[in-house]
């Protein structure tokens, strides 16, 4: 096989591929430090307006006006996510403490799949609001699943905790903020 | 004081594996001779330093030595032997350890066989796998040592996660890693030959062994992974495309590709630079794998600068092995390729398919695995992806890969045509679509577009796998370990596909609330719920449902589904019950106390899906065979032929190579 140019290039290319995956890793890398305090749009202001019918109660849509005039923890789940399953038992956790009522998105699931995981695991929600387009988890600025929102009496959004729930993010970064 | 001990052999380790990379890369290219003498000592020294340090961890584990943080953090006194010694590998800075004690009997191995091989060729593969190691153990101390004190002791530990308290997954991570780490032998010949820019094959020929024992521990490993989720976790999935599975199958489809390009490289002299660049693609995906989800980055996208110095050094790693490997590929491999044709229609065109189709397979899991932190990086927005996007988009390369089978494995090599197979192709396709279709239609009925499809193509895989050997057999001859295994490899996928094909689209499931003495029915089956009763385990207690399951009113089985509390963690763990039988699985599970007595109780059905682990293992066992047969017909890991010159093996070249190859 003659090595003219083009044919050289074609073993330069796997390089170059993996040049360009680099990039994104250190991107990923050095970008994700400063969302981890989480810059989002929502802090400070009023959590947006949505109305999602019921997942397990028709008759209990989730909406804004559910999380008026009381501490509200909301949280983005989907029985798809795997790191949902493993923050699971912290929200369970959370619930049996009591002090704040816990409220779901569930997001871009299958209804009796959504069912089945609760009842299989335990329910850790007030109320849980079925997104099934995505649409509000849009509205809140959602990027993946599980995402979790403090929101004050007044509706506004206090503060926003990327990735699975822990005993002591909830500790550190929730329940420091009731007070 | 052993931990401490410990902690010195995988310094001493670290320190034995740079000498060995040394020694092994730099000798050769000084041409010092001398230095060649060394590598495999430090090679074998490094193995056994790592296994002391692996021996301590697991002592201060049984002895329940609650003043190292790792054995406080992932044990507990209550909990039973075996797991006290298998939780060594339950969390981050254990597996590391595992994977480096793996890399080091991998790297023995070689050793062992050393004397097939050309002194300098061996001495720079094991150089090569140094660097692996040193890369690896550094990474180890630096960041995740397992070995730091817990000052003061706590007085017992916090636990094994439950989820890992169970047989399967305690024997998953060796097996899979010795899948995974063995690539690592694949990429070092691969790189050594690079190095040494061989211009003839046979590079490929003592790569392929290896290779094969790989490929087939891995996909065992992801089997038992697949198997554990399907009855530990209890939903009745066996397979979620989850980042971590992900990153176990992606080396798994492209080590698929490589050992039917090796064989090529190997018979002809082709595919040698797609052979060379599988091999990096397949150790730089089990890398990227290991890492990313053992650091915790793929697991969710946002826990990627969890420890920013983790995240750096694994960056680093991967441009050094990877990024090194690729630039020799590309300084090298356009002197290595060596010109021969074949025909369109050949042996060779049918393997070049194969590889295309598998590799753009790999490419679509590695696009979805990869889509959430490119998206983000890219400042695209949310971007979930799921089986919604892996099914589909996975399914089109491979249904024309598993079409294009039976042909491929009787086309010939080189020379074009199909002619003299094509008469008992077609029979065979029209016997297995009369069978695939019967079974469709007659038995399972219900079909979705696909059942037909993956039907005839799974029984056609099978029956067309079969016709060869048993030609062979009529012929009275005998049936090479290369035939056999390649035979019984592809039966494997055949049986794998039928398994896929059922279970997906004729599974039966129902959620509902009974009281003890209320019924469901399923398809012909019909789910009595009896009540439940209070049990108590060595560190958990719970509650246990008994369900009896009866058929046309004959009774089939009684299932116990479980739901425990861990008394150290707090956790709930739910352990469906499964009646497992070659044609069907039941499965039961048991939800939450609904009130008045009643539980919610989840019941499903699920046609062959035995067929899909036993498949995998099959395939697994077609690898075994392959490489094996080839030792017990004394052909050796090389023949006679291909021994180095300097091992002083003067046997004559045969006039053909031996077997199937």
């Amino acid at each position: 096989m003659n090595t003219s140019a083009t044919s050289a290039a074609r073993f330069v290319l796997p390089l170059g591929a993996f040049m360009l995956l680099l990039v994104v890793l250190i991107a990923g890398l050095y970008h994700a430090p400063q969302k981890g305090i989480i810059v989002s749009p929502l802090l400070g202001k009023p959590a947006p307006q949505f109305s999602l019918p019921g997942l397990l109660d028709e008759s209990a849509p989730l909406q804004a006006q559910t999380l008026r005039g009381h501490w509200s923890v909301v949280n983005v789940w989907g029985t798809w996510c795997a790191e949902c399953r493993a923050e699971h038992e912290t929200l369970l956790m959370i619930k049996q403490q009591g002090r704040v009522p816990i409220f779901g998105i569930d997001w871009k699931d299958d209804d009796d799949k959504a069912r089945a995981w609760l009842s299989e695991l335990g329910n850790p929600y007030e109320r849980i609001g079925a997104d099934r387009e995505g649409r509000v988890a849009i509205d809140w600025g959602v990027y993946g699943a599980p995402e979790t929102f403090l929101v004050n009496p007044s509706g506004t959004v206090v503060y926003k905790h990327v990735g699975a729930m822990t005993a002591e993010v909830w500790q550190q970064e929730f329940l420091s903020r009731l007070l | 004081m052993l931990v401490e001990l410990g902690h010195y052999a995988l310094i001493l380790a670290l320190l034995l594996a740079a000498a060995q990379a040394f020694f092994g890369l730099v000798g050769p290219a000084l041409g010092r001779e001398r230095w060649l003498a060394a590598v495999p000592s430090a090679a074998t020294g490094q193995f056994v330093f790592l296994a002391l340090a692996a021996g301590t961890l697991i002592h201060a584990f049984v002895e329940n030595d609650f003043s190292v943080r790792y054995v406080a953090e992932n044990s507990n006194s209550a909990l039973p032997l075996f797991y006290r010694v298998t939780a060594l590998w339950g969390a981050h800075e254990g597996s590391l350890l595992l994977w480096a004690l793996v890399l080091g009997g991998w790297t023995v191995a070689v050793v062992a066989r050393l004397r097939f091989l050309p002194p300098m060729f061996g001495a720079r593969v094991l150089g090569v796998l140094g660097v692996v190691s040193f890369g690896f153990l550094l990474f180890t101390l630096c960041t995740s040592d397992p070995f730091v004190r817990l000052i003061p002791a706590v007085p017992d530990g916090n636990d094994l996660n439950p989820v890992l308290q169970d047989f399967a997954l305690s024997i998953h991570p060796p097996i899979l890693y010795t899948g995974y780490v063995g690539f690592a032998v694949s990429f070092a010949f691969a790189c050594a030959a690079m190095i040494e820019g061989r211009r003839d094959q046979l590079w490929a020929r003592w790569m392929r062994p290896w290779t094969v024992i790989a490929w087939a521990f891995l996909g065992w490993g992801i089997a038992l992974g697949s198997w554990w989720a399907y009855y530990e976790l209890g939903w009745g999935g066996f397979w979620f495309w989850d980042p971590v599975e992900n990153a176990s199958f992606m080396p798994w489809l492209v080590g698929t590709a490589l050992i039917h390009s090796i064989a090529v490289t190997d018979k002809r002299g082709l595919f040698k630079s797609w052979t060379l660049l599988l091999a990096v693609a397949a150790f730089s995906l089990s890398l990227l794998g290991t890492f990313l989800v053992r650091s915790g980055v793929l697991v969710s996208v946002h826990s990627f600068a969890a420890d920013p110095r983790r995240g750096i050094f694994i960056l680093g790693f991967l441009i050094v092995m990877i990024g090194g490997a690729l630039a020799l590929y590309a300084w090298r491999a356009p002197r290595m390729v060596s010109a021969a044709g074949f025909e369109l229609i050949s042996r060779e065109s049918f393997l070049l398919f194969n590889n295309l189709l598998l590799v753009i397979a790999a490419a679509v899991v590695f696009g979805g695995t990869m889509a959430p932190l490119i998206a983000d990086t890219l400042h695209l927005g949310t971007l979930s992806v799921g089986p919604p996007y892996f099914n589909p988009s996975f399914l089109t390369p491979i249904v024309p890969l598993l079409a294009l089978l039976p042909l491929g494995i009787h086309a010939r090599w080189r020379r074009g045509g199909l002619s003299d197979a094509r008469g008992r192709l077609l029979v065979s396709f029209g016997v297995s679509a009369a069978l695939a279709l019967a079974l469709v239609f007659g038995v399972y009925m219900h079909p979705i577009p696909l059942t037909p499809i993956g039907a005839v193509l799974g029984v056609w895989i099978i029956l067309s796998s079969l016709l060869d050997p048993l030609d062979r057999l009529r012929r009275r001859l005998s049936v090479p370990p290369a035939i056999l295994g390649m035979t019984v490899a592809h039966i494997g996928l055949g049986l794998f596909v039928l398994g896929i094909t059922f279970v997906e689209s004729n599974t039966l499931e129902r959620d509902i609330a009974l009281k003890p003495g209320g019924a469901a029915e399923l398809g012909d089956y019909r789910f009595r719920f009896d009540g439940v009763d209070n049990i108590e385990g060595p560190n958990y207690e719970g509650l246990r449902g008994t369900i009896t399951v009866t058929r046309h009113g004959e009774p089939v089985t009684v299932l116990h589904p479980e739901k425990r509390r861990f008394w150290v963690q707090g956790s709930v763990q739910t352990t469906a019950a499964i009646a497992d039988g070659l044609h069907r699985d039941l499965l039961a599970s048991l939800g939450d106390d609904v009130g008045a007595g009643a539980f919610s109780l989840r019941f499903q059905y699920r046609p062959l899906i035995r067929f899909v682990w036993l498949g995998a293992l099959v395939m697994a066992i077609g690898g075994v065979i392959v490489v094996w047969g080839r030792r017990l017909r004394g052909a050796g890991w090389a023949s006679a032929a291909e021994r180095a010159p300097a091992s002083g093996a003067a046997a004559p070249a045969p006039g053909a190579p031996g077997g199937a190859a």
